[in-house]
């Protein structure tokens, strides 16, 4: 595009409108249109936390809050309680955190302040945005045929029961998944540190390490986290994935490695198998909690973002 | 040591290509890609179904979150300010972040209960509603870059204001908004959980909205939970064509808006 091309265009739409004296479309109403087009998202929003919220109602009225503190899930004496996919759901995000910050922080911390440019970090950059980019059946068809046999030959020589799948794997592959959102966004926030901060520091003869630990992620710090928690917005919601690798197991789990359920994971599993209206009520409701909670998660971490004036 | 663990983070991407490509590849031949699944016992069949209908739920959404999408986006990149932008941006940012189950849930919700019955429409709808939070910001985005004074001169030659936008800055930004789409379109393709419940899947080749639909990655997700070796293969070789068509769309973007990028 340039200054050419954007010439034809206005003068082409200025033909047009010296063929047909009449404009098509008026203004106010094209600006009606437009307008309508931002009230139908805002609509479309609370047409969806309604629509969870009636839908869920007989399980809401019936147990009340209750509901996520009970952990007896059985759907023959219709007994809802959400607790073990609360404990399931925190657990695996929570570890999956731990494991990708290890790796997601040095990724930041090279790409944004060791090497900004050339092979390599265009390199690792694409390698990181593809691993976005793939699908979350395939990470939980690969975590079920690859990793599984691993962590089963793992729990074998811990001596604990070996399912191979579980939290701990089901946490293994959810921090692979959630690196490109808390590596792209500190990547952003490193890259933005002032360079008199750190030549200040390197002059007064602080090395590299001190300058990192010193400088930099003092000052990254509120962007760093927040990319922390969008990735812990994605995490919780991840559902493919986590639903092939959890072993789907409805109470609360006693180790790392015992199978479990996540929020999502249950209704995946049981939503269509789900007979009689309270049993569908309840894991709809179980699907607006885990709306409220990511909602919010991710809304922080934006307006965190937002405050650094960062482009997430 | 940081360059260390930084290598390390990108070797999954590495054994995942690796598996998927070594196992997938050996699977796929014309017939793979041209029939019917068989029954369970009976060795071969393809997953043409599923091919057929992972196009079908994108053409639905895309039917659907393009021009809502596009709307939506002129709405704010000309409404920089206000209350209703700020609101709309907000809602934007909400949907993007709302788990892909929870979609399912909400076209399970809207039209798969008032329908009756599982359907393809119901399938695109949840994955449209995801296409939306991409297509929106990158619509906006692209319009916000379009200099004032192109528009300014447009309205001066006595242009009126619909068709400056529509003749004018959305032509000028037209790059922007495909790459915006095309990206869309790859984050939906692998999608499974929005459709488990909406697309459902489909042993059979379905070309009526209306009825329940099969998808790579939800055949995927059924063959791999399912005891029988063959299937796995199967399965094995329908991620191998997922993964080629979502990496590829994504690489395709990139390059090509790369050589697109406006430049004033």
């Amino acid at each position: 595009m340039n200054h050419s091309r954007a010439e034809v265009l206005v003068l082409e739409a200025k033909t047009e409108t010296m063929r047909w004296r009449k404009p098509a479309l008026s203004e106010s109403s094209f600006r009606k249109i437009l307008s309508i087009a931002g009230v139908f998202i805002l609509l479309l929003l609370l047409a969806i936390f309604f629509s969870l919220v009636i839908a869920s109602f007989p399980a809401i009225r019936n147990f009340g809050i209750r509901f996520l503190f009970t952990s007896t899930w059985d759907p023959v004496r219709s007994e809802f309680g959400a607790f073990p996919f609360v404990v399931g759901t925190l657990a695996t995000s929570f570890l999956a955190l731990v494991i990708s910050v290890v790796f997601s922080l040095p990724i930041s911390i090279f790409l944004g302040e060791y090497s900004a440019q050339g092979t390599a970090a265009t390199f690792i950059k694409s390698m990181i945005e593809l691993l976005a980019g793939v699908p979350s059946v395939i990470y939980g068809f690969c975590g079920l045929f690859l990793l599984a046999p691993v962590v089963r030959t793992l729990e074998v020589s811990l001596g604990v029961a070996p399912y191979g799948v579980g939290i701990f794997t089901a946490s293994l592959v959810l921090s692979i998944m959630i690196i490109p959102y808390s590596a792209s966004i500190g990547r952003e926030v490193i890259s933005l540190v002032p360079s008199d901060l750190k030549e200040a520091a390197l002059s007064l003869g602080a090395t590299r390490f001190e300058v990192i630990r010193k400088v930099i992620l003092p000052y990254a710090r509120s962007g760093i986290v927040a990319g922390i928690l969008l990735s812990l917005g994605r995490a919780l919601g991840e559902t493919m994935a986590v639903t092939m690798v959890i072993g789907n197991s409805n109470f609360i789990p006693k180790s790392i490695f015992s199978p479990a359920n996540t929020l999502a994971s249950i209704i995946a599993n049981e939503f269509t198998e789900a007979t009689g209206s309270l049993y569908l009520a309840g894991l709809i409701e179980l699907g607006l909690v885990l709306f409220i909670v990511t909602t919010v998660i991710n809304l922080m971490g934006k307006w965190i973002i937002r405050r650094m004036g960062v482009e997430g | 040591m940081i360059a260390l663990l930084t290598f390390c983070s990108i070797l999954p991407m590495f054994f995942i290509l690796f598996f998927i490509t070594s196992k997938g590849i050996s699977v796929i031949n014309w017939r793979f890609l041209t029939h019917l699944p068989k029954p369970v016992g009976e060795i071969g069949g393809g997953i043409s179904n599923a091919i057929i209908g992972t196009f079908m739920l994108i053409g639905i959404a895309t039917a659907f979150s393009v021009p809502v999408g596009i709307l939506a986006g002129i709405f704010l990149s000309e409404h920089r300010k206000g209350t209703l932008a700020f609101l709309v941006r907000l809602c934007v940012e909400t949907l993007q972040g709302t788990p892909s189950i929870v979609i399912g849930i909400i076209a399970y919700i809207w039209l798969v209960v008032s329908v009756g019955s599982f359907s393809a429409f119901s399938g695109g709808l949840a994955l449209g509603l995801m296409m939306l939070p991409v297509i929106i910001p990158a619509t906006e985005e692209t319009l916000k870059l379009i200099p004032e004074s192109l528009k300014e001169a447009s309205l001066a030659l006595g242009v009126s204001y619909p068709r400056t936008i529509l003749r004018v800055i959305l032509p000028a930004g037209a790059s922007g908004i495909v790459a915006g789409v095309l990206l869309s379109i790859a984050r939906v393709a692998g999608e499974t959980a929005p459709l488990l419940f909406t697309a459902f899947g489909s042993p059979f080749m379905n070309l009526n909205v209306l009825k329940p639909i099969n998808s790579l990655p939800l055949m995927i997700f059924n063959y791999a939970k399912s005891p029988y070796p063959d299937w796995h293969t199967l399965a094995w070789g329908a991620s191998f064509i997922l993964i080629v068509l979502v990496l590829g769309l994504n690489l395709f973007t990139k390059v090509v808006t790369r050589r697109w990028k406006v430049q004033f």
